[in-house]
């Protein structure tokens, strides 16, 4: 028989560490779903996600009961809709994000993504659609997420759709004031944005994908903290080791969940995205794992050789826990969503400029970041240039989720609710770079070599 | 399929009865059974077969909670994969 403290290790795991399963994504196919009929078109859209998703949140659930772990939320990404919507004739793309949107409701799930373009070299007729109903389609839909890449590391960066995201996320804040901006929070600008992420916002199911797959993700950054815990003070090649210990049992759990909802639901298993994903709870936060590490509080000199570790040896530990790894995995450092990062950017500790610095070291990018609701389109479309900069550079993916937070200033606070947590007005330069972003055109790709 | 349950709560005569005796009556064999006191906290755990039990999973799951909670002790039970998973290569 197992060994009892292991077992009671485990429940102290999923009981005072926060430990569960993010999300079970189903990624759906919507390829066969284009018609030239916009109304046919979402009607196929809605049918084909209902039949494929019909058990989802059930087996998930069913899951949930018998292996004890939570699953917190269960979501579908469907192909790209510019993709899918390319041959309507009609403009009106918002019917194809409202089908999308009752088909999350009748599913159960939580968050359906893939209202997406890839235009990182161009846009075609469909992409241009798409991206100028992104403010409607957010502001009337409540389950459906956006995402438009902008940059890759083969194509460089498209500043034309930079600059327009700049505008597309400002308007998405107004059409959603009531809701403090809400709708940006459901829309995510890319660099190099992975083909089977299970994460939200940015999560779409690539044209590379299968007819219909099951991705996981992982988390447990509150387990990681407690095991470091155990090692304080010690050297860093403890605490690396403790971190990939850690990763490992928690990946386990994920790979676990994701071959069972597999065989289940009769789809094959893509990834499990290994990621840290915190959430609002009290010891479910990274920031909190980067001052175990010895920071006085995150986001001050330091921080981003703490998070170089953390991240790294969550990979090294989760690579040997699954038997295919994919998406975003890495540790996510989403303002709102972190109460340490929370508690970090209201001191002022933590700035954007170092939160910029952190995404060179780890998963995805800015991400859940309330900037004052005067902020320009342009200074947004800067900072979205800073950030594709990076991941192109890098070979990364990188993402910017900014709220521009109608009326509200820094110092105030933004209220989201639930996983998305509250963010703190944060500041930004004053100085603009309007000129930077009007001149449009794209930004080369980068040379491979000659790297330093 | 095997499950691994877990009793805890505070010591007092006759829990690994009462437990047994809800088991037997869901018809769901003990296999292995490994108990001891910790810091005067009874801690049970308890390797299961429920294949031949007389309700599905969910049932068995709600029956032993809700024994549980009679008895103020914290039962539960889940799936041996979840253990062995996390703690075997």
């Amino acid at each position: 028989m197992l060994n009892q403290s292991d077992i009671l290790q485990t429940l102290d795991m999923i009981d005072n560490q926060h430990l569960d399963i993010r999300t079970i994504t189903m990624g759906i196919s919507l390829r066969d779903c284009a018609d030239p009929d916009i109304h046919r078109c979402a009607d196929k859209i809605y049918s084909k996600i209902c039949s494929r998703a019909e058990k989802l949140v059930a087996t998930g659930c069913a899951i949930e009961s018998e292996y004890g772990i939570p699953i917190v939320n269960k979501r579908i990404s469907v192909t790209p809709v510019a993709l899918v919507a390319e041959s309507c004739e009609s403009v009106e793309y918002v019917r194809i994000a409202e089908a999308l949107d009752r088909a999350a409701a009748t599913c159960g799930v939580n968050f359906i993504g893939g209202y997406s373009a890839l235009v990182h070299k161009g846009y075609t007729t469909g992409d241009h659609r798409l991206i100028d109903s992104i403010p409607e389609a957010l502001a009337t839909t409540s389950l459906v997420c956006s995402s438009v890449n902008v940059a890759t590391t083969k194509a460089g960066i498209n500043m034309d759709a930079v600059a327009q995201m700049g505008r597309i996320i400002k308007e998405t804040a107004e059409r959603t004031a009531d809701s403090g901006g809400l709708g940006c929070a459901k829309l995510v600008v890319f660099a190099n944005a992975v083909e089977d992420n299970p994460f939200m916002a940015g999560a779409f199911h690539g044209v590379g994908e299968p007819e219909c797959v099951i991705n996981v993700g992982v988390s447990g950054p509150g387990v990681v903290c407690h095991a470091l815990k155990e090692v304080h003070g010690q050297p860093f090649d403890v605490v690396a080791e403790t971190i990939k210990r850690t990763a490992f049992r928690v990946t386990r759990m994920g790979q676990l969940v994701a071959r069972e909802a597999s065989a289940r639901l009769n789809v094959p298993f893509g990834v499990v995205d290994l990621s840290l994903a915190p959430t609002p709870a009290v010891g479910d936060s990274v920031a909190r794992i980067l001052e175990e590490m010895g920071l006085e509080v995150c986001g001050t000199h330091g921080t981003t050789a703490a998070l170089a570790l953390l991240n790294d040896a969550v990979k090294k530990g989760g690579v040997m826990a699954s038997s295919h790894v994919g998406g975003l995995s890495g540790a996510f450092i989403p303002v709102s969503e972190d109460e340490g990062m929370i508690a970090a950017a209201e001191r002022g500790t933590l700035a954007l400029d170092k939160l910029e610095a952190m995404t060179c070291v780890c998963s995805v990018g800015l991400d859940m970041i309330a900037v004052p609701g005067d902020t320009s389109a342009e200074t947004i479309s800067a900072i979205i240039a800073d950030e594709t900069a990076i991941g192109v550079s890098n070979n990364k993916t990188t993402a910017v989720r900014l709220i521009p937070a109608p009326g509200k200033a820094v110092g105030d606070r933004v209220e989201f609710g639930g996983l998305l947590g509250s963010a703190p007005v944060m500041p930004v330069h004053p100085e603009g770079a309007d000129a930077f972003i009007a001149r449009g055109g794209r930004i080369p790709a980068p040379l491979q070599s000659l790297r330093n | 399929m095997r499950a691994v349950m877990t009793v805890i709560g505070p010591d007092r005569v006759g829990i690994i009865a009462s437990v047994s005796a809800l088991l037997a009556s869901l018809n769901i064999n003990i296999l292995d059974l490994s108990q001891t006191i910790m810091g005067g906290i009874f801690t049970m755990t308890i390797l299961v077969d429920t294949a031949e039990a007389n309700c599905p999973f969910e049932e068995v799951r709600a029956a032993l909670s809700a024994h549980g909670e009679r008895e103020n002790l914290s039962i539960r039970i889940q799936r041996e994969d979840t253990f062995a998973a996390m703690h075997r290569i």
